[in-house]
């Protein structure tokens, strides 16, 4: 080994300072989800957790506060729920697809539509918000869950990651497919979708995280309460932070509002590493 | 790069790539090219009729002080956070690249704020530092700190850079992480048998063969800190106090959404599309060249 042992505690206390700076924020809002709203008011609050946790935690799900209309978080929870599995699932279901098509068969304007879809990549919804709100307006879709979620599926990225995938299948697998009759949906069935598990997997936890914390459309597309998500939901508890402010809700909410990510990552940590670094290889 | 052995038939391909065409279409280049077409019209004040304006609305845009202040802020808020988070996420990688117990443990944690979303590390950071219950504020004022970013433009901002880098760290570390330990131990075993210290080994060794990544690492952090972070701004600050905190994204938002100005932010738009389709653009250089040589 090269590190000398005499200062192998040096990167344990870095990164122990790392942990401490990683953990407090989340802790202190523990903390605070578990307190009754006056102790923290009456500031500085305690770093020792209090009595209120299911409390707290039942009174956000359950009622919600008056900043968001008394829509309770469950809802918003659902509401995110349903918007993060669309889109991950529906990013995939219209990417693996074409990316099956404009690598495996050679057809007239191909290279068109590879360039169509690739562009995309190049301009995130933040910068056409408002034209793209006028036509889902148009459509009908504003306050429903297509209007949130069919915008956010327009991407290139599920698409160039599955393609890159298929190049490396081999030759001869497709020969032997082609010898044995089989044709390209066959292929595509009991072939190139079982070998892509992994990566399918990977491309799964990043696209759930992307939804679940979407924030500038959802506040866009959705204005009944009946429609908000989590993460929009927070900024209406907050108002504007002063005396009004139920903090041990907001804190409950947000450790709500951060669960379900952490719990998908911690759970799928080693495909969701795979899938993010190993595009860039 | 094109596969050898291929299928017959263009029907079958075109059905399967039709509906991500159709969603690109509708909700990409539609969009797209209304935001295009709006940055050339004005509105009246009443929404009731628009007329072709040419390039003034651009004009207007980069004659008007509070778009320039906001690009100001946009620079120094990237910069701030790109700087941050690559340096404490070269940092940890490093550290955690030397240590054998416990590192699983490390890398976990680390990873986690990935998964937080913009906006809620915004809240956290938020409750932290409000000047009425934060209770990091309660501390800096207890150290004779006069803390309030309600009031302080420079106390804002650097309240959305903490909680903006915060979030980005752990991008950093993983690919940082990834990157050290592709390069072969020899190399830096080689090096230390040759007198290299610590030091030495890592700025003459290891940084240059890190650089492809930290420079595709740059660009990332630069488009998060352009876009991702307006939940951060629209929750602790709502890009105040008096701009402070008014990142380009959130005035094309603000413009258009309360302020109405259809034409100044859909120009501001087609400025945005255009500073993005710049970074796209090196990155994919930088994309190619590495897999032409690596």
């Amino acid at each position: 080994m090269v590190s000398a042992g005499k200062s192998a505690w040096i990167p344990h206390a870095v990164l122990l300072l790392g942990l401490v700076l990683v953990l407090f924020p989340v802790y202190v809002a523990i903390v605070a989800s578990s307190l009754p709203l006056r102790d923290i008011l009456d500031a500085p609050m305690t770093l020792v957790p209090g009595p209120d946790l299911v409390t707290n935690y039942r009174d956000a799900l359950v009622r919600g506060t008056a900043g968001t209309n008394s829509q309770p978080v469950a809802a918003m929870m659902l509401n995110s729920l349903v918007m993060a599995l669309a889109i991950a699932i529906g990013k995939i279901a219209i990417s693996l697809p074409s990316a099956y098509a404009v690598t495996f068969f050679r057809f007239p304007l191909r290279r068109l539509c590879f360039w169509v879809i690739f562009v995309t990549l190049m301009l995130p919804v933040e910068v056409r918000i408002i034209p793209t709100y006028k036509i889902a307006a148009d459509l009908g879709l504003v306050d429903t869950y297509p209007g949130l979620v069919l915008p956010l599926i327009a991407s290139a990225t599920a698409t160039l990651l599955f393609r890159q995938f298929f190049l490396t299948i081999p030759d001869e697998l497709v020969e032997a497919a082609k010898i044995d009759g089989a044709g390209p949906g066959h292929f595509l069935i009991h072939m190139v979708i079982p070998l892509s598990r992994t990566n399918i997997a990977a491309l799964f936890v990043i696209l759930f995280i992307y939804g679940w914390n979407q924030y500038l459309w959802p506040l866009l597309v959705t204005n009944t309460p009946a429609m908000t998500t989590i993460v929009i939901g927070i900024r209406q508890m907050i108002g504007n932070g002063d005396a009004q402010t139920e903090w041990h809700l907001v804190m409950a909410t947000a450790l709500l509002a951060l669960l379900p990510p952490i719990a998908v990552v911690l759970a799928m940590q080693r495909w969701f590493v795979k899938g993010l670094i190993e595009p860039e290889k | 790069m094109e596969r050898r052995v291929v299928f017959p038939g263009w029907l079958f391909p075109a059905l399967l790539l039709a509906p991500q065409l159709a969603v690109t279409f509708v909700f990409f280049f539609w969009p797209a090219g209304q935001a295009i077409l709006q940055s050339a019209q004005r509105g009246d004040a009443f929404g009731l009729s628009t007329r072709f304006v040419g390039v003034e609305n651009f004009t207007a845009v980069l004659a008007d002080p509070f778009y320039l202040s906001s690009v100001e802020v946009t620079m120094v808020f990237s910069l701030a956070v790109a700087v941050l988070a690559l340096g404490s996420g070269l940092l940890f990688a490093v550290m955690a690249d030397q240590v054998v117990r416990g590192a699983a443990f490390y890398k976990t944690v680390l990873l986690l704020p990935y998964a937080v979303a913009p906006a809620i590390a915004g809240v956290l950071w938020l409750f932290l530092f409000n000047p009425s219950v934060g209770i990091v504020a309660a501390a800096l004022r207890h150290a004779g700190v006069d803390w309030n970013y309600l009031l302080n433009g420079r106390q804002a901002l650097l309240l959305v850079i903490l909680a903006a880098a915060w979030k980005q760290v752990s991008y950093n570390f993983l690919f940082f992480l990834a990157g050290l330990q592709a390069i072969p131990k020899t190399l830096v075993e080689a090096a230390a048998l040759d007198g290299a210290g610590a030091k030495r080994r890592f700025w003459r060794i290891v940084f240059p063969l890190l650089a492809p990544t930290s420079f595709f690492l740059l660009v990332v952090n630069i488009v998060y800190a352009f876009f991702d972070t307006f939940g951060i701004i629209h929750n602790v600050t709502q890009g105040g106090p008096a701009r402070a905190t008014q990142i380009l994204v959130y005035k094309v938002w603000y413009d258009g959404v309360v302020g109405l100005d259809l034409g100044g932010s859909a120009a501001q738009s087609v400025i945005l599309m255009t500073i993005v389709i710049g970074l796209t653009a090196i990155q994919f250089r930088f994309i190619e060249r590495r897999v032409h040589y690596g």
